[in-house]
């Protein structure tokens, strides 16, 4: 699988080998699974709910353990970067009610325990790139859906990650604003060179951000099939309109549909 | 349309309080009922005024008191959940006994703490054990409200438990935290008048629930529903002063705080 090169480039920032999860109440949740990503890479997984795409994040973040399996987490020592090489972004805004926009966007850098100064350069870099800048000193309840997840994104992108993971951040938006942030992350990500690992159930969101989709079965959830979408970038909002774009799209939601159809006892 | 809707909100308790008084006057003028039998609300005015030394160093030393109780049940309140928070084992062996503590009347337990403590001390220990529980119930209520996801970002981020408890635990706790304390400042005035009616049965005393007792024995009737009077401001104060303090505290983000708009 992995090339022949073994340049900078071409190194694993995540690998998972025969990683599985198994809750506390028996329910096998993952694997045996087996996912290696490439540095830079975008990687979509898609798969219905409840088969496991979103565990197999938190086990990359660390948030949970696996159950047995090794999770590989490259770590590129980088004497600038104070703060995580780890980006985690949820499915709700997951932003602290009593603090502002900059404050929320302040929280990994404070737990680093990053000089204000330092900081509030690195803040006020992030708000930027999310294009909330005006909007700093803002609550999150004074703020849209789409807003309240840009300031989500800044607070991933405050500590500068080498891989930002990403958990339907989406799902919760209205069309058109989904959208907008889609071709902001595509932007983002190619500007960052960041490894990106997008969860999402849309086959349409997958096909559209990624450089590949691997499709997950469920319980316990695995890798079932796998599409490179090698379309140029940068890709922008005609690619949508695209008749490759269709086929993608129809060649993984056939891909899908044993997903679900394993579901229906569900 | 909103501020005619308030003005009538606050107008209709108004209207219904000056009806009450004016027909209660009225009963006592048209049926002739001798003060110490009910006094009419200008007698119990007119007491008031003519009283005033004597109640305000009473209410003075119920008030005291009462803040005391608080401030002591507020800290021990937080401080017991903060404990808890911290280690489970403790939470399990002491719990209970708060319960217990809460769950036995107070005016039960006045009589004995009066017996090994002193008056003073007894009677603000009565009003801390009456206050500390609503304190202790809600920050713990509070501390384990902590929204699911923020708890993992805090600990992808490796936040230490200190950090965790600082800039996750206690804000989001703090909409629980005070509305504990608007229960614990009306508490523990009723505590602190327990006491002080328990203390004064034992002949000493001089707070403002000590007057109503003594009052009681004289037949000194006007003076009873004076005190009282000066009980119920005192307690509608305390629950304004916190309500409004909790509202500042938390008008910026929380959704109690936030006047309804749409």
């Amino acid at each position: 699988m992995a090339g022949p090169a073994l340049s900078e480039a071409d190194a694993m920032a995540v690998s998972l080998g025969a990683v599985t999860k198994v809750y506390d109440n028996g329910v096998a949740a993952l694997g045996p699974l087996d996912l290696d990503v490439r540095r830079g890479e975008f990687v979509s997984l898609l798969g219905p709910s409840g088969c496991g795409k979103s565990t197999a994040l938190r086990l990359i973040a660390g948030l949970t353990t696996p159950s047995s399996g090794v999770v590989g987490v490259s770590q590129r020592a980088n004497e600038t970067r104070a703060g995580h090489a780890i980006g985690f972004v949820f499915q709700e805004p997951t932003l602290m009610p009593w603090a502002s926009v900059q404050d929320n966007v302040r929280l990994p850098l404070k737990l680093a325990g990053m000089p204000a100064t330092e900081a509030d350069r690195r803040i006020s870099e992030a708000l930027a790139q999310v294009a909330l800048s005006e909007f700093a000193a803002a609550y999150p309840r004074e703020l849209s859906g789409g807003m309240k997840m840009r300031v989500s994104l800044a607070r991933a992108l405050v500590t500068r990650p080498d891989i930002l993971l990403m958990d339907e951040p989406f799902a919760a938006l209205d069309e058109i604003t989904r959208f907008r942030l889609n071709n902001d992350l595509l932007e983002l990500w190619r500007k960052l060179n960041m490894t990106v690992i997008f969860v999402t159930h849309s086959v349409f969101e997958s096909v559209y951000l990624s450089q590949r989709v691997v499709v997950m079965s469920s319980r316990p959830g695995r890798v079932s099939a796998e599409f490179r979408i090698d379309t140029p970038e940068p890709r922008v909002e005609d690619f949508r309109m695209s008749a490759s774009y269709a086929a993608y799209c129809r060649e993984v939601s056939q891909a899908l549909v044993p997903s679900y159809s394993g579901l229906t006892s569900a | 349309m909103s501020s005619s809707r308030d003005f009538v909100r606050f107008l209709l308790p108004v209207v219904v309080l000056a009806a009450g008084i004016a027909l209660w006057e009225l009963v006592v003028r048209v049926n002739d009922i001798q003060p110490y039998v009910l006094p009419g609300p200008s007698a119990v005015f007119q007491t008031l005024v003519a009283d005033w030394p004597v109640l305000s160093e009473s209410l003075g030393v119920t008030l005291l008191t009462t803040l005391e109780g608080f401030v002591a049940a507020a800290i021990g309140g937080v401080a017991l959940a903060l404990l808890f928070n911290q280690s489970k084992w403790l939470e399990y062996s002491l719990f209970p006994y708060a319960v217990i503590l809460q769950v036995t009347p107070v005016i039960a337990i006045a009589p004995l703490l009066l017996i090994y403590l002193q008056q003073q001390t007894a009677v603000i220990v009565c009003a801390w054990i009456v206050a500390f529980f609503p304190v202790l119930s809600n920050t713990t209520l509070g501390l384990n409200s902590v929204d699911r996801n923020l708890a993992g970002l805090f600990s992808l981020y490796g936040a230490s438990r200190l950090q965790t408890l600082r800039y996750l635990k206690l804000p989001a706790a703090l909409p629980y935290i005070l509305g504990g304390l608007r229960i614990a400042g009306g508490l523990s005035l009723i505590g602190a008048v327990v006491a002080e009616i328990a203390a004064g049965t034992a002949g000493a005393g001089s707070g403002l629930a000590f007057r109503i007792a003594e009052s009681g024995y004289r037949l000194n009737i006007p003076r009873m529903f004076a005190a009282l009077l000066l009980l119920s401001v005192a307690g509608i104060v305390i629950y304004g002063l916190l309500a409004l303090i909790s509202h500042l505290v938390l008008r910026r983000w929380h959704e109690s705080a936030l006047r309804k708009e749409n």
